[in-house]
């Protein structure tokens, strides 16, 4: 079925009892060609893709709870490609790329919305790491301008520039990043790869690997044992909890991510803005929602949930850097998982077992990278090949010392 | 809520003994309440004034007025009323004050009435009696719930150019004023022995009981009035009514010196080990706070244990046009009517599937009001004196444009009967307030007797429930919970209470059968009002496969509102059990988080706002570069002197310049007291420091400073500095002003964690000394006559890389460095951090004959560029030592942390970045930090990069622009020229690399 | 989050640094035949445990003490806390 305006109108005149479900419930068959651990953007973005660009239609995601429930389900819906080193622009850019297409693509309206993303700067040493930053982002084909003060002020006259403790210098503005409608992401890529024929399958939990001979033949799951030619691991922040079970250690640790959306308020803020001064970024929903996000509870969690310092951290940044919010007031608070890796960049790769195969590491930067991570997941997946934008996602960096440390913080991941 | 027996025509009192209000304009005042009948406020609403009474809500306010439209839906903008009288009202949002203080979506519930109170309703235009909007009503079939998602898809770019900015407009509720805060806000710190949650009857008796024991107690309630549901019926508890008891507990309590009473206090959330976040409105009660007081107080309660007793909400029952203003919770209507005198309308219906409902319909006889019919959803509901019972019957539609006027009612028989009412009193049972007990690992339970879930699950550590938030309704049941609670939980603190008689009170059963939704009626029912999410909704969601709770929940946006759900989850939920063919418990709940209800942006950020965002550090000399006039930056939290600019000095070059040439010329003094300071000690000082930096220190002289390299373990140069042997177990080591805290931390580290027996001592000493840099040619001279004379500092006895431990000014302790970041002869000199201002005087004094003159940082940095010293921008995270041309430092003949990680191939490759120079080929094109370098000829993309511009500055003693930054193989590639491009600005130059010491790169000048 | 100090009672988690797993006290020998891959293993690998972690804290905001506390990652219940300098030198790390 397919949905347009046309057809919302005939549902609307007709009561509506020509929709179907957005995708099917199967059981799950004995075998696949290709079993997909994990029903987030990521492994349903790979269904999609090896379907569609690949042919591959016997495949299965098979997800623990409900599809979308996790980190694609949970974070601050932004998307953008302004990332500074060779391994990462180019695999940002691509991702940029399929969001701008990625509606008509799969026939779901996910509300890409290119706001703009406003980087600001404080400082000298900040606008030279701007400078570079924009630079390489202009010759991996993504776009960039650098705003000084009175460019900024243009834009959002609101903030503040009468009595910061750390005055705003100037801004790198990536007008092609802004914001996606999280959820039907992942919705999205499930009805599209439903409609090709991958099996969703619901509250279906991997509970160990069978591997013979260096081989990985399927997994033993709370349904049953689901064989399989290619395993493929892409569950973010429960990655070494997975993998573990296959008897691998992973360059990762997994941290919780709090994020916050106030109540919804008439038209604030048009882009993104994040402040280079403390922990705190923003943007406007549709709805009028203000989503805004900070930094990582900094210890090691399972939990979806964090404590009060980092709230009270994130919500004086935006008081400091917009005081007019003052009476504005937070109305839900979260928690993510995330999957932090020792370089901050994530992996997509083989592993040394035959058949199984790997994709984490994305730290608190898995939502806008979706497409491109299904889409190269599924080369890899259908060609054994690395995509040539994701080359560098190799488990093997650290043993070679090629590190993709964005931030140049080092094998600490709450840093990154 | 709690049972009552009905006690008709009780009227409550105050505790003080001061009447209700007597009738006026208020068309819908009643006898009674609890409301300061003497003290009259004035308030406007939409601009018309109205009056209330002292202990009034705005919503009370209106009622009493006969104001029943309060609001509009977000989606259909629909006519809205007040739902209930707390603080889960998901429609009567109304933007309170004006300016500064406006406030968006405030419930008119809990807003507190005070005189001169200003209140607008919002998301209508242009007024709330005719929204334009609201004919997104007509087109509700084409706006179910997630038609976005199927459509706005064509043409592509009209997403962003069309539809998306017609949604976005009409989004939102509220509005800002975009005018900052006017209001201050605190943060504070309180610890007791039980936290109790809530102050209803519950609550009460738990800090009674608890305080009577000498625990130190605190109770918080987010009402401004204790009691809790004590106040909104007219049951008593021994002698008195309800809320007199209550009252009476509340000054027992206030008299306690071991409890601490938080009104106006609401607790957000249930975090780690005990600790709890609650949030007092101070000052929202009144126009405006008083001089020097917060609005609001965020407070973070630790507690050994803590008893949630918040009660519990009423849920309605969904049934067609279920929302016109005038459709309320029976409990809310029952609460308006005991507490403020209020009735919503002279007459009043009531819709139950229980006997609590039926008390609504009782109070307000009572008080004169005419109760048109009870209609309840069971065939053998009890008898209703003063009013026409239809049992077995069900509301099916109602009628009346912006308020209530009929309700039509499908009798037993299956005939249909309009029921004439301004108001309908709607009661489907009531919820346990469990949202505490889910913020960490809690997840609820079923429980079938009373209809609803209760707290189940992993609770918070040392959390436990009570009352009515446990499921147990009664009154009488809901004391004893209290006390035996409270007894049980001091117990485990080892702290003896007893549960003292309690007193008599009401102990009626839950009579109650589920009932969600009407099935009659092909219109819509609503179930979250705000968000406008219908029964139909849910219908969609679930035929389309959205069928988790979750799914649910973000497909049709229920519960999503600023209620959060509170009224209208456990509706949808089992409405989808039904559809589902499971039971209620089998779906599941989602999930509640924190907070418990919204909280300001302004009370989480407290005092850090403004300047005050961080703490502000200041140098020694900041007050001398003050009254030089210097321009200070930020450094990290540090202000430091930027330039100091002089009379005649238009722009900060010229002041540069200046500070840079006469440096160089003659002498100049700079602060550099931010940089780390670490007093290392111990008879394994100098091993300990051979593991630290990259280069060797075990055979540093005493006497001797050496340039250290800090490498990461990963093998990555995180920092540099010095460290200077005073004696054989004693250095001072030097670090960035950036890494002082990490590099301390990373020693301390190696230090306990790793070399747990070696013996040494560290102790951070960046505050304690005030330290200055005196370079240039006449910077021994300037010192000479500052440095006592018994010290000899010529270059013999004082040589370039010597330290030593002097006196200055006639005895002042103070350490001397000979150390160099300019370039220049130069000198580090320190005092105790209390001498600073003295020391910087006496230096610019002793200076006066060489026009000694102070730099500030971009001096430092342009002599330092010109120097080609590393420093942040190129110790950026990501460079080793060979990147910085220090390769051959990294000692291979002893183990220091990063030296192994350090050899990995993809940090030894052929075409590895070099730190180089770079001279603009045409002097006057200026060298930017942050370009690219690509060859000469070619492309220039990202394949062709050959690396970027670290560091640039104009260099007054070459005349030119330069830059240091990292090339592929730089330092083989010495006199090629490159461009340095900068597509971002548009700009490109032709520059040369060059050695990054572009100033006496033989070092001649600081050997002098 | 409160951590029992074994010295000082219990504090704020506020007032300590998260640093992670306590295992990266077991630096490997620099000059074990397989240094490179120790280090490697060392710095980079992680058990990332659902449950009971073991991990560093270091009291930067009070005594300077490096700490190990031993906390459940899904609960975040703290179990057991020691002085890190005790647990270096229980595995081994004496001179």
């Amino acid at each position: 079925m397919r949905y347009s305006g046309l057809k919302v109108i005939k549902e609307a005149l007709t009561g509506h009892k020509g929709w179907r479900p957005t995708w099917r419930d199967p059981e799950p068959k004995n075998s696949y060609d290709v079993v997909i651990i994990g029903g987030g953007g990521h492994g349903l973005a790979t269904a999609y893709y090896l379907a569609k660009n690949h042919g591959l239609t016997n495949v299965a995601v098979i997800e623990k709870g409900w599809i979308g429930g996790g980190n694609v389900g949970r974070n601050t819906t932004i998307i953008r490609s302004n990332y500074l080193l060779d391994g990462n622009e180019p695999f940002y850019e691509l991702s940029l790329k399929l969001w701008e297409g990625l509606e008509q693509d799969f026939n779901y309206n996910a509300m890409v919305s290119q706001r703009g993303i406003l980087n600001l700067v404080h400082t000298d040493a900040q606008r030279d790491a701007a400078r570079r930053r924009g630079n390489a982002m202009i010759l991996n084909g993504s776009d960039a301008e650098l705003l000084d003060v009175e460019g900024v002020r243009a834009m959002y006259p609101f903030l503040n520039f009468s009595n910061a403790r750390f005055p705003i210098k100037g801004g790198l503005l990536h007008r092609r990043g802004g914001t996606v409608r999280h959820d039907a992401v992942a919705w999205g890529y499930a009805r599209g790869a439903d409609l090709r024929g991958v099996d969703i399958i619901q509250n279906c939990e991997v509970t160990g690997f069978r591997i013979e001979n260096g081989k990985c033949l399927g997994v033993e799951t709370s349904k049953g044992f689901i064989g399989a030619n290619k395993v493929a691991s892409c569950v973010a922040g429960s990655s070494s909890r997975v993998m573990e079970k296959a008897g691998m250690r992973l360059p990762i640790e997994s941290h919780v991510l709090q994020a916050f959306v106030s109540e919804g308020l008439k038209p604030v803020l048009d882009g993104v803005v994040t402040f280079g001064a403390g922990h705190f970024y923003v943007s406007q929903s549709d709805k009028g929602g203000l989503v805004f996000g900070g930094d990582l509870d900094m210890y090691n969690s399972y939990a979806q949930r964090g404590n009060l310092p980092v709230v009270e951290d994130v919500m004086e940044g935006g008081m400091a850097l917009m005081p007019m919010l003052g009476r504005v007031r937070m109305l839900r608070s979260w928690g993510g998982i995330m999957d932090m890796s020792m370089d901050g960049s994530p992996f997509i790769d083989k592993t040394h077992i035959d058949g199984l195969y790997f994709n984490g590491g994305w730290c608190y930067g898995g939502f806008k990278a979706t497409p491109a991570s299904g889409w190269c997941y599924a080369h890899l997946l259908a060609t054994d090949t690395p995509h040539k934008v994701a080359a560098a996602y190799r488990l093997d960096r650290f043993r070679r010392g090629c590190m993709i440390d964005e931030k140049g913080q080092g094998a600490q991941p709450n840093l990154h | 809520m709690t049972d009552a027996v009905m006690n008709a025509g009780a009227m409550a009192f105050r505790a003080d003994g001061s009447n209700g209000a007597r009738k006026g304009a208020q068309v819908n005042r009643l006898d009674g309440g609890l409301i300061n009948g003497a003290r009259k406020l004035g308030f406007t609403f939409d601009g018309t004034r109205y009056e209330g009474h002292e202990g009034d809500t705005l919503a009370s306010a209106l009622l009493a007025n006969g104001v029943r439209l309060m609001g509009r839906s977000f989606k259909y903008h629909r006519p809205r009323g007040v739902l209930t009288s707390g603080s889960e009202e998901p429609n009567a949002l109304v933007e309170l004050r004006s300016g500064g203080r406006q406030e968006p979506n405030t419930r008119a519930t809990v807003a507190e009435l005070y005189d001169g109170l200003e209140a607008n309703s919002q998301n209508r235009w242009p007024s709330l009696q005719h929204d334009f909007m609201a004919i997104n009503d007509r087109f509700s079939n084409f706006l179910t719930a997630g038609f976005y998602y199927k459509t706005f898809m064509w043409p592509a770019a009209f997403w962003e150019k069309v539809y998306e900015p017609i949604i976005r407009k009409a989004a939102g509720l509220g509005s800002i004023s975009f005018e900052a805060d006017p209001d201050a806000y605190d943060k504070g710190f309180l610890h007791c022995d039980l936290l109790v949650i809530g102050a209803g009857p519950t609550g009460l008796m738990a800090a009674l009981t608890a305080g009577r024991a000498g625990a130190q107690v605190i109770i918080a309630d987010e009402d401004f009035l204790l009691g809790g549901r004590l106040n909104a019926e007219t049951f008593g508890i021994g002698d008195l009514t309800g809320a007199a008891w209550g009252a009476q507990v509340q000054a027992e309590l206030a008299a306690m010196p071991n409890v601490r009473v938080m009104p106006r206090t609401t607790i957000i959330g249930a975090f780690d080990h005990g600790i709890y976040g609650a949030v007092e409105r101070v000052a929202d009660h009144v126009l405006a706070p008083e001089a020097g007081k917060p609005r609001q107080i965020l407070w973070r309660i630790y507690s050994k244990r803590a008893m949630l007793a918040a009660g519990a909400t009423e849920r309605p029952i969904a049934f067609e046009n279920n929302d016109r203003p005038g459709v309320m919770l029976a409990g809310a209507v029952r609460a308006y009517a005991n507490r403020w005198a209020v009735t919503p309308d002279q007459t009043v219906a009531v819709f139950t599937n229980n006997d609590d409902g039926h008390r609504t319909a009782a109070d307000l006889i009572a008080k004169g009001v005419k109760v048109t019919a009870v209609i309840d959803t069971r065939t053998d509901a009890p008898k209703v004196e003063g009013a026409e019972l239809l049992a077995g019957a069900r509301v099916i539609d109602t009628k009346g444009r912006l308020g209530l006027e009929v309700a039509q009612v499908r009798l037993a028989d299956g005939t249909t009967r309009d029921v004439p009412c301004g108001a309908l009193a709607v009661s489907g049972g009531w919820n346990p307030n469990v949202h505490l007990t889910c913020h960490q690992r809690g997840r609820p339970a079923w429980r079938e007797d009373i209809a609803a879930f209760v707290p189940a699950g992993e609770l918070p550590q040392n959390m436990s429930v009570a009352g009515a938030a446990n499921g147990d309704f009664s009154t009488a049941a809901a004391l004893r919970a209290g006390a035996e609670g409270a007894v049980a939980a001091l117990s485990e603190l080892g702290i003896e209470a007893k549960a003292s008689d309690l007193p008599e009170a009401e102990d009626a059963p839950v009579n109650v059968t589920p009932f969600w939704y009407v099935k009659e009626g092909k219109g819509r029912a609503w179930l979250d009002q705000q968000n406008d999410v219908t029964v139909k909704d849910v219908k969609l969601a679930h035929q389309e496969n959205f069928r988790s709770v979750e799914h649910l929940k973000r497909y049709t946006t229920l519960g999503m509102a600023t209620d959060q759900g509170k009224t209208s989850n456990m509706g949808g939920l089992a409405i989808m059990a039904e559809l589902a063919g499971k039971q209620i418990p089998e779906v599941g709940t989602t999930m509640f988080r924190p907070p418990y209800t919204p909280v300001s942006f302004g009370v989480m950020a407290g005092r850090s706002v403004g300047e005050e965002f961080r703490p502000t550090r200041k140098t020694p000399s900041h007050k001398w570069a003050e009254e030089q006039g210097a321009v200070f930056v930020e450094v990290g939290q540090w202000l430091r002197a930027q330039w100091f600019p002089k009379a005649g000095e238009t722009h900060w070059r010229q002041s540069v310049d200046r500070e840079v040439l006469q440096t160089r010329n003659s002498v100049g003094i700079c602060d550099v007291t931010t940089l780390g300071k670490i007093d290392v000690q111990g008879k394994d000082a100098a091993e300990f420091l051979n593991m630290m930096y990259a280069n060797a220190f075990a055979k540093l002289p005493v006497g001797k400073v050496r340039y250290g390299l800090m490498l990461r373990e990963d093998g990555i140069a995180y920092d540099d500095g010095t460290a200077a042997r005073f004696a054989e177990d004693h250095f001072v080591v030097t670090t960035t002003t950036a890494n002082a805290v990490l590099v301390y931390r990373n020693m301390e580290f190696a230090r306990q964690c790793l070399f747990p027996d070696m013996d040494v001592q560290l102790i951070s000493t960046t505050e304690a000394w005030a330290q200055f840099a005196v370079a240039g040619p006449n910077a021994r001279k300037l010192l000479q006559k500052v440095v006592d004379p018994e010290f000899d500092i010529s270059n013999e006895a004082f040589p370039f890389m010597g330290c030593g431990e002097v006196t200055v000014a006639g005895g002042c302790r103070a350490r001397l460095f000979r150390i160099s970041f300019s370039g220049e002869l130069a000198y580090e000199i320190a005092v105790p951090t209390r001498y600073g201002d003295a020391m910087i005087r006496k230096l610019m004094e002793a200076g006066e004959e060489f026009g000694a003159v102070p730099y500030g940082t971009e001096a430092l940095g342009v002599m330092r560029i010109e120097k080609g010293h590393a420093a942040g921008n190129e110790l950026n995270g990501t460079t080793s030592a060979l990147n910085l041309g220090m390769g051959r430092m990294v000692s291979k003949k002893k183990d220091c942390i990063g030296n192994v990680l350090s050899e990995r191939p993809g940090m030894n490759q052929d075409d590895a970045l070099k730190l180089v120079g770079f001279r603009p080929v045409n002097a006057g094109d200026p060298v930017q930090a942050g370009a690219h370098l690509m060859n000469a000829d070619g492309e220039v993309s990202a394949a062709t990069d050959q690396g970027y511009i670290t560091s640039a500055a104009y260099s007054p003693v070459l005349g030119c622009s330069i830059g240091i930054g990292f090339l592929k193989r730089g330092d083989a590639r010495l006199g090629e020229v490159i461009r340095a491009v900068n597509p971002l600005e548009g700009k490109e130059t032709r520059v040369e690399v060059v050695s990054a010491h572009f100033v006496d790169p033989e070092g001649e000048r600081l050997r002098g | 989050m409160i951590i029992n100090h074994p010295i000082l009672g219990p504090r704020d988690s506020q007032e300590f640094t998260y640093l992670g797993d306590a295992s990266l006290i077991d630096r490997p020998d620099w000059q074990a035949e397989d240094a490179a891959d120790q280090f490697h293993d060392y710095l980079y690998l992680r058990d990332n445990p659902a449950g009971e972690h073991r991990e560093l804290w270091f009291h930067e905001q009070g005594d300077r003490s490096w700490l190990v506390v031993t906390r459940n990652t899904v609960t975040h219940e703290i179990l057991t806390v020691e002085l890190a300098r005790d647990v270096a030198r229980a595995r081994g790390r004496s001179k």
